[in-house]
């Protein structure tokens, strides 16, 4: 589903992404993990285009993006509709209630008829636990709310692959579960997932692998098992340790 | 002065000023809602497309656009109002183009209104969050989707109370159109007061119907900032 090979991003001097290579299968569920600052949020965002990395390329679905040619911006808008991304504090559209904001990918952008997003924004949003919020503008939901909002918008446009950057590390800790519940329901159906979570008992119940970052390299990956219990790598070991304190 | 001021309240000549400012208030609320009311809606109008047009020339990444923004906005703002509408109205026709004092009027307040509102409009887009662009990119937008669906949306309530100055701004800078020999309020207050010679009754009496306009506007912007704040934490 997703293939990243030889990926460099630059902010300046500074080499965020140093030749990073993955793969994701499709409906398989990565979880990224690593200490700040070690490339976790760029490499999610080069995989939406909201960074463009200065080489590599990255193959999603049947589109590819070889970032050593210059790109064309309709080729970036079309690449990105394949993915949908949850953002680490939401960024809910705040002029839209939490239907709108669903609803706002397939009107907008799919050229849907309204009657019928606004149906499945309903049940999209029923799904995700807030079928009695659906008027709500976000400043009146709760941060777990507003990221269950997030996911549905994210979830609209019928993508097969979401993206989500660190979605409750913004939580109070007694919102984490629902906004886990429902990730979790996803990858039980079968979506494409690639998550950047400090929540480790997630990473250990449903991930499909985990990938260890650190200083712009991915240091490790294998199952959670692998990586949670027989870590061969000293600084995987290492961020474990402070993780787990 | 002082005299005068004594006289005012002999019943006599009470009557006097009384039956000047009745006699005058109709010719001037008609020029009000005849000419300075439609010439500030007008000129606000078109001002706004510019403005919109000038901000997105700005933010756009063409140097070439960028570049016509800035110079336009830079004229405009480096030079008095009043020296626009007289290079319009009577500079113009020496190079053979003669605009009739209306015309010369919206083409002076429009720039006017498109260089100064540009700024509040470029700087509204820029108090955006960054996050917005990238949610709306997330979901598949084009820049100009975000834009439109997004951005100004939001944009709007930020710029409100900044445009509103402005707008006020505009209804009394209006009066400048007297100078180009357009009739609205403020020349219709001059022909009166010309033919009457009671300059400091007629002249107070339109500067109290300007007053009355505006507190009416800022009645307006009350409403339609509270009717765009639903949606906004309080
Ligand atoms: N827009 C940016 N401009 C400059 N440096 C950035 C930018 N975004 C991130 N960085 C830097 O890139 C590195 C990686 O950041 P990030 O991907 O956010 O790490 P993580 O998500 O793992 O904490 C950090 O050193 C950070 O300071
Ligand atoms: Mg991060």
């Amino acid at each position: 589903m997703i293939t990243v090979k030889d990926l460099n991003k630059y902010f300046g001097d500074l080499h965020v992404l140093k030749n990073i290579h993955m793969d994701v299968a499709r409906g398989e569920v990565v979880v990224v993990i690593g200490p700040s600052g070690s490339g976790k949020t760029t490499l999610l965002r080069t995989l939406n285009i909201l960074e463009t990395p200065e080489e590599g390329e990255i193959t999603i679905g049947k589109q590819s993006m070889d970032f050593s040619k210059p790109l064309k911006k309709k080729q970036i808008v079309e690449f990105r509709k394949q993915t949908g991304m949850v953002f680490q504090n939401h960024n809910l559209f705040p002029h839209f209630t939490a239907l709108e904001n669903v609803m706002e990918g397939p009107v907008t952008v799919q050229k849907i008829s309204k009657a019928k997003a606004r149906e499945r924004a309903k049940d999209i949003l029923t799904k995700v636990g807030l079928g009695e919020k659906l008027d709500a503008y976000p400043h009146q939901l709760s941060g777990g709310q507003q990221q269950r909002v997030g996911i549905a918008r994210a979830l609209a446009t019928g993508v097969e692959v979401i993206l989500f950057d660190e979605p409750t590390s913004a939580l109070d800790p007694e919102l984490v579960g629902d906004v886990l519940d429902v990730m979790k329901e996803l990858a039980e159906e079968g979506m494409t997932m690639v998550v950047v979570t400090h929540e480790m008992s997630f990473a250990e119940e449903v991930a499909d692998r985990v990938i260890f970052m650190d200083q712009g390299k991915v240091v490790e990956e294998g199952t959670p098992e692998q990586i949670f219990q027989q870590t061969k790598e000293p600084r995987t070991q290492q961020f474990l340790n402070r993780i787990r304190k | 002065m002082k005299m005068y001021l004594s006289n005012i309240f002999t019943d006599p000549e009470m009557e006097k000023y009384i039956d000047i400012i009745v006699s005058s208030f109709l010719p001037l609320v008609k020029g009000a809602f005849y000419y300075t009311i439609p010439l500030t809606l007008i000129t606000f109008a078109i001002g706004l497309v510019l403005a919109v047009i000038t901000a997105l020339m700005r933010l756009s990444n063409m140097k070439v656009l960028q570049w016509i923004a800035r110079v336009y906005v830079s004229i405009i703002r480096g030079t008095p109002l009043l020296v626009q509408l007289f290079i319009i109205f009577f500079g113009l026709p020496s190079v053979g183009v003669t605009i009739n004092p209306l015309y010369s009027a919206i083409i002076g307040f429009s720039l006017n209104m498109g260089a100064y509102n540009s700024e509040i409009i470029r700087a509204a887009i820029l108090s955006i969050p960054k996050g917005q662009w990238e949610a709306s990119h997330s979901i598949g937008m084009t820049n100009l989707q975000a834009l439109r669906r997004v951005v100004l949306p939001q944009a709007t309530r930020v710029s409100i109370p900044p445009l509103s100055n402005s707008f006020i701004g505009l209804i009394k800078d209006t009066s400048l159109a007297s100078t180009i020999t357009y009739t609205e309020m403020f020349r219709k207050a001059q022909e009166i007061a010309a033919t009457n010679y009671h300059f400091l009754l007629v002249y107070t009496e339109a500067a109290v119907i300007y007053w009355i306009i505006c507190i009416g506007l800022s009645f307006v912007q009350d409403r339609v900032e509270n009717r765009l704040d639903q949606y906004v934490a309080k």
